[in-house]
């Protein structure tokens, strides 16, 4: 092998092992659900056992309110929980970017939620949310309140997991902000005070359009995210009362593993991962667009001298 | 059109005191440069003067008004910053107006505005363009054009010009000079380079570790340096000093070093009798030295010789130190052997050793 060659396959020799773990990892599960989905199987078979009915379970789906309802409370829950992260988040990000003596420490205790894994969180809040002896109704009768159904009535059911879910992932939205807020150029904010912008307007005309391109990226990795939630609704409500709660990850999982129906649960799983597709292209054509135009007003001719 | 006043200003950040009690008068209409070399307090001192740093103590009155603890927008001033400072996502246009917008100007009058500056500023062609597509000069124009619509009593501007390459600060001093001379406001400029206080300035201040040294006229400043740090700051190539003594020689006064001896005048020798026997830094201008054939001559080795064009700036060695010395000539010198000068008596600074200051 003459040298040019071997300098040639270096790179790829390299890109070799993350290749592998890539296919093993990712390729070859996608490709085994995508076809599970077209077979009528259930867990007692073995995957050659199962009959091939085509797209037979994507047009039950179709049909099935269940399924319907499901999404909804998807789409709902996703675009209500990123909707107030995105807002409570960029907020506090505005608020707490300053020097001030302990800033750190609080901006340590601000990301904690993060760092609590989800099953803990679902039931922390579900104790938090019992209907005796958890805090939030303890307090609320304390103070001569009627006590809350937190996680028996449907919409105080959707409320409550929608809290907590914000109240784990608001801090990266927080996190992130603060970053690409801190990043901003301090002598154009200065220029903005000399130039007579007042807090508000500094925030309104400059902060948040300088942290657009951030912002547009963490909103879709939030939403992508929340379209996936699973653990913290399982243990708080099983997607109960009735399907008041019950999102896609946890109709997929009830279809698997209660309802038997192996192939049906993959076709589910193979629709979430098209709308998660659907999104992740938003944020790369979105990130390219960005590109593109930098590049076209780079490129675009020179006024006359 | 406002006169603008620092009394005792200081500056510290906890226990580390960047500048302490400063006081300055700025006249109306007058073009002042803050100057000094890199951590002198002359960025901190504008930036409190613009209101984004506050003070330690001390107050900065604009027009007789007390402004030190209003906000920027209170002040009646507009900025330049060293890095343009200018909003990314907006363009050209929308750079130079937002002060405008911001305070509800009706938008045919914004609209003349940032016409006329960007027309006497040649930037019409690039009005849409956002910042990211100007060079680093045409960037440089803007942030002065977003100053200039504003129309504020004072501007101010911090290190405008080094980011430039050496051509374009030479053409863009030149622009600052025209523009300052036809708008007549008060504008503060801090620069660390000599040069441009001298070419720019009315008046220049010169400031070393947070104190001022100096303040005076471009041409004060270089006659009449109130110290070596002032003689060796103003003027380019640097002053030479030498270490020397002064020595009485019946009732004149002589400066007597390593290999050189100036018998000063009688006039000169009179004010200085205190001083006698006290060591002294001499400090010589490169410009001072006369080629001379006469037998009291300085004879001078050629070190090192740097041929500029219409000058050559020898490397000479004198009293144990390096000097420089500007002569014209029409070619260039050759290197070895030495050469006879002399210097006039009024190009003789003297500056005490231990204070610094002129003597």
């Amino acid at each position: 092998m003459s040298i040019a060659t071997a300098n040639r396959l270096t790179p790829y020799l390299f890109l070799a092992p993350a290749a592998i773990v890539l296919v093993v990892a990712l390729i070859y599960p996608i490709g085994y659900v995508i076809y599970a989905s077209f077979l009528d199987w259930n867990p007692s078979q073995r995957i050659g056992e199962a009959a091939y009915v085509g797209l037979k379970n994507y047009m039950k789906l179709l049909g099935d309110a269940a399924f319907r309802e499901s999404l909804w409370v998807t789409l709902k829950f996703a675009a209500v929980v990123v909707t107030a992260e995105m807002i409570i988040g960029v907020g506090l990000a505005l608020l707490l970017d300053r020097n001030i003596r302990g800033m750190s420490l609080l901006r340590t205790l601000f990301i904690l939620p993060m760092m609590v894994a989800p099953i803990v969180v679902g039931l922390m809040w579900r104790y938090m949310y019992h209907p005796t002896i958890g805090i939030f109704n303890r307090t609320l009768t304390s103070m001569g309140f009627e006590a809350v159904p937190w996680l028996s009535d449907s919409d105080w059911a959707f409320a409550a997991v929608v809290i907590a879910d914000i109240w784990q992932w608001t801090p990266f939205i927080f996190i992130l902000s603060l970053a690409a807020l801190q990043s901003l150029p301090r002598s154009a904010l200065e220029a903005a005070r000399i130039d007579g912008a007042s807090q508000w307007q500094t925030i309104l005309y400059i902060k948040l359009p300088l942290m657009l391109p951030v912002l547009i990226v963490t909103m879709l990795l939030r939403l992508i995210d929340a379209f996936k939630v699973l653990e913290v609704i399982l243990v708080m409500t099983n997607g109960g009362p009735g399907l008041a709660t019950e999102i896609l990850s946890l109709r997929i999982n009830r279809t698997a593993s209660e309802f038997r129906a192996l192939g049906e649960a993959a076709a589910m799983s193979n629709i979430l991962l098209l709308v998660l597709m659907g999104l992740t292209l938003a944020m790369f054509l979105y990130s390219k667009a960005m590109e593109a135009r930098a590049r076209a007003l780079r490129a675009a001719p020179v006024g006359e001298e | 059109m406002p006169e603008i006043r620092i009394e005792s200003l200081r500056k510290a950040y906890g226990d580390h005191s960047i500048i302490e009690g400063l006081d300055l008068t700025m006249a109306d209409g007058e073009f002042t440069v803050l100057v000094g070399p890199s951590g002198c307090g002359k960025s901190t001192t504008l930036r409190m003067i613009a209101g984004l740093e506050t003070c330690s103590g001390g107050a900065i009155l604009i027009d007789g008004r007390d402004v030190t603890r209003l906000e920027p927008k209170e002040r009646d001033l507009a900025m330049v910053f060293q890095d343009y400072a200018l909003y990314p996502h907006m363009n050209v246009a929308k750079n130079m107006s937002f002060a405008l917008r911001l305070a509800r100007y009706p938008s045919a009058e914004i609209e003349r505005r940032v016409r006329d500056v960007a027309a006497t500023l040649d930037l019409t062609p690039y009005l849409d363009r956002k910042p990211a597509e100007l060079s680093g000069g045409q960037r440089q124009r803007v942030a002065m054009g977003r100053a200039l619509v504003r129309d504020a009593g004072t501007f101010l501007f911090d290190e405008p010009l080094s980011n430039l390459d050496a051509k374009l600060r030479g053409s863009m001093r030149a622009e600052l000079a025209l523009m300052s001379r036809r708008i007549r406001k008060n504008m503060i400029y801090v620069t660390h380079d000599q040069v441009e206080a001298m070419t720019l300035g009315d008046r220049i201040v010169v400031m070393r570790h947070g104190k001022i040294m100096q303040a005076g006229s471009p041409e004060e400043l270089y006659r009449r340096p109130a110290n070596r740090f002032v003689a060796g700051f103003i003027g380019s190539p640097t002053m030479n000093f030498l270490k020397a003594d002064l020595v009485g020689e019946e009732d004149r006064v002589a400066v007597v070093g390593q290999g050189f001896r100036f018998l000063l005048s009688p006039e000169r020798s009179k004010s200085l009798h205190a001083s006698l026997g006290r060591a002294v830094d001499l400090g010589v201008r490169p410009s001072a030295f006369e080629p001379s054939e006469g037998a009291d001559a300085l004879q001078l080795p050629v070190v090192l010789s740097e041929y500029l064009g219409a000058q050559s700036v020898i490397i000479s060695e004198l009293g144990g130190a390096r000097i420089a010395i500007e002569v014209n000539a029409s070619g260039p010198i050759p290197i070895g052997g030495t050469r006879g000068f002399k210097v006039a008596e009024e190009s003789l600074y003297l500056f005490d050793s231990k204070t610094e200051t002129s003597l």
